[in-house]
């Protein structure tokens, strides 16, 4: 293989992997531009369907509230996941630790379908008890992202605090910081990448969940997985076609964005370490 | 020299002189495990003390309980008066410096060094003077806007040396100091230690597991196994005088003889080996009983190596076979056959060019090995 011509074997498998990855949503793209209504069926090139999707309130306002619960889900995951996570690693052996371990993780391997029924089941049971939610939408949606979200969080933040080298905090505490100090001036900043990365999922997570917003969620609060989907199930629309364009767009964006910024990064990192070994 | 001017150097001789840290029967344990097991130390003030021992001596459990990250099981440590058992690390009069160096790595150089200083509430005036100097006396001045990725092993050490010492600690702790740099600069930096202890006064605690650098950087050494103390004295004692046959083979190498006290005078000593059969004139007298089972300790440098008996050489002599030579430039080490299977190794200076190529001493030659009476060393643990 070092001598400049490349097996077939390999070529054609590639452009296979390739192929079966990206044919669904370069057809889903090619489709978006049809003027035809009926989406199988090409009748020329056309963007009324992305002017029929800014024109739709409905699904601004479906992209507002995801974005929303989102937001919300990412901030309050991020926060309880850290404190979790530190819980975990840093308390020493508290009674109860293996179980609370345990705990932390099962909604990761929990089947939405039973994670969504049981907070559904919940909500009933306290409007009965104490007569809140009121209302089943933007609020009880959040609730239980923020419950399943929170447990990646965790699992983030608990493996970047054990390849952490605790050391750095009793020097700050050898140093004359006092432990909630040392949790401000060393433990968060160092967590500050793991954080952000637990944001970013839990934010993900959010957007891209259907079945257990679907369980929680009441009249009038859709968000945008259960529009697309509910739109889908009466039959293949153009403009959910464009719309999913969009998104892919705005994935592929924020990708080459990270990407972008990882690389100068690197280059910053390797041009620093030149520096201190040149001296 | 009057009797104090010699004690200033040798504080732990002085009847009178109060021990600035004591240890007293401090015991550590994890479960099962006994980590340090009832240890007594006196360290006195300007004094820098070495412990030293393998891995899993618990030399570093017994370090971390000076600097307040683990408590005693048993015992108590006293610092300059005050009893520290219930007194966390951040309240300490002492500091530490990490074997990692646990520089933080968000901060720069500056920053790291004035943390202690930032977290005592000090004018920051009065901070960046400090720092400046401290960054100053460790030759790191131009590099103080550096984040620690930036820096070399050596700038990383001389970092974490500076933010330890700029509280003026009463106590500096250092755990394997030298053990991340590489030989030529371990050498160099062992050294810039000394001088900066000796610039100012403060009392270092080093823990190491070599003993190259205990013996060079240290006052004293603590010798410590299993979680016990073996042996506490100066590198010379240590080395010269150990008390146990587990110091004087961790310490540098020796031949050891077994054999058995066969005449106990006032100034002298026999002691009969049976393997290889030798008999050892030692010239000090013994508090042990003629009969008493002993060890005989031998340094390898101690040994001359000949190929005629010399006539000096008197009652401490035995024949052997060489059976290796290891030439090192400056030495040589002879590993000599004594009797049917017992190896004495013997180094020796190399002091003349051989002229034509050939060692003095060659391969498979007959030698006599002889030594002074005052050499060996008897053991009897």
């Amino acid at each position: 293989m070092n001598n400049g011509k490349r097996s077939y074997f390999l070529i054609t498998t590639t452009c296979f992997g390739i192929a079966f990855l990206y044919i669904p949503m370069i057809l889903l793209v090619f489709y978006s531009f049809n003027k035809s209504r009926i989406v199988p069926v090409w009748g020329g090139f056309s963007t009324r369907w992305y002017g029929v999707l800014f024109e739709s309130e409905e699904v601004w306002e479906a992209v507002g509230l995801s974005l929303k619960v989102a937001t919300v889900n990412a901030t309050f995951a991020m926060l309880l996941g850290t404190l979790a996570g530190l819980a975990l690693v840093r308390f020493g052996r508290f009674r109860g630790r293996t179980l609370f371990s345990g705990m932390i993780s099962a909604p990761l391997v929990m089947p939405e379908v039973i994670t969504g029924l049981s907070l559904l089941l919940l909500f009933i049971t306290l409007k009965e008890f104490i007569g809140w939610p009121d209302q089943r939408g933007f609020t009880t949606i959040t609730i239980a992202h923020i419950t399943f979200s929170m447990a990646y969080v965790a699992v983030i933040i608990q493996s970047r605090l054990t390849g952490m080298a605790q050391d750095l905090e009793e020097a700050a505490q050898d140093l004359g910081a006092k432990p909630f100090r040392v949790l401000t001036d060393i433990t968060l900043p160092l967590l500050a990448p793991g954080m952000l990365a637990g944001w970013l999922l839990a934010f993900t997570l959010s957007l891209d969940d259907l079945i257990i917003a679907s369980f929680v969620t009441g009249p009038g609060a859709v968000t945008l997985p259960i529009l697309i989907y509910s739109r889908i199930r009466l039959g293949l629309r153009p403009d959910i076609n464009a719309l999913a364009t969009i998104i892919i767009l705005a994935v592929a964006i924020g990708v080459l964005l990270a990407a972008w910024i990882m690389f100068r990064q690197q280059k910053q990192r390797e041009l620093e370490l030149k520096m201190s070994e040149e001296v | 020299m009057s009797p104090a001017a010699d004690y200033d150097d040798r504080p732990w001789l002085d009847p009178d002189a109060e021990p600035f840290i004591k240890v007293q029967s401090v015991s550590k344990h994890f479960g099962d495990f006994t980590a340090v097991d009832s240890v007594d130390l006196d360290i006195y003030k300007g004094e820098l003390f070495c412990l030293l021992g393998g891995s899993g001596c618990g030399k570093t459990t017994l370090l971390r309980m000076l600097a307040g990250f683990e408590t005693p099981s048993s015992g108590s440590i006293i610092i300059d008066g005050v009893n520290m058992n219930d007194v966390p690390p951040y309240e300490r009069p002492v500091n530490m410096m990490f074997q990692s160096y646990a520089l933080f790595p968000h901060m720069n150089v500056e920053s790291n060094v004035g943390y202690g200083l930032r977290r005592d509430g000090i004018a920051k005036a009065e901070i960046e003077q400090r720092v400046e100097e401290m960054l100053a006396m460790v030759e790191l001045s131009q590099f103080r806007k550096r984040k620690p990725h930036q820096l070399s092993g050596g700038q990383k050490q001389r970092v974490a040396l500076a933010r330890a010492l700029i509280k003026q600690p009463k106590m500096l702790l250092l755990d394997e100091p030298l053990a991340a740099l590489d030989k030529r600069l371990r050498v160099q930096t062992q050294y810039e230690l000394m001088n900066i202890q000796d610039r100012l006064g403060v009392t270092f605690v080093v823990v190491t597991h070599d003993q190259e650098e205990a013996m060079t950087l240290s006052t004293r050494i603590a010798v410590m196994d299993v979680g016990r103390l073996q042996q506490i004295g100066t590198p010379t004692e240590i080395y010269e005088f150990p008390g146990s046959r587990l110091v004087a083979n961790f310490i540098g190498n020796a031949n050891m003889f077994e054999g058995r006290v066969i005449e106990n005078g006032t100034d002298h000593v026999i002691v009969e080996c049976k393997d290889p059969t030798c008999n050892f004139y030692i010239d000090h007298g013994l508090s042990i009983p003629e009969g008493s089972k002993v060890w005989v300790s031998l340094r390898p440098e101690k040994i001359r190596i000949s190929k005629q008996a010399a006539a000096e050489s008197g009652t401490n002599c035995i024949k052997g076979m060489v059976n290796d030579i290891g030439y090192l430039g400056g030495t040589s080490t002879y590993r000599v056959l004594v009797g049917d299977k017992h190896i004495v190794e013997v180094t020796s200076p190399n002091l003349n060019r051989p002229k034509d190529g050939n060692p003095p001493i060659d391969w498979d030659e007959e030698v006599c090995l002889g030594w002074d009476a005052s050499s060996s060393v008897v053991l009897t643990k």
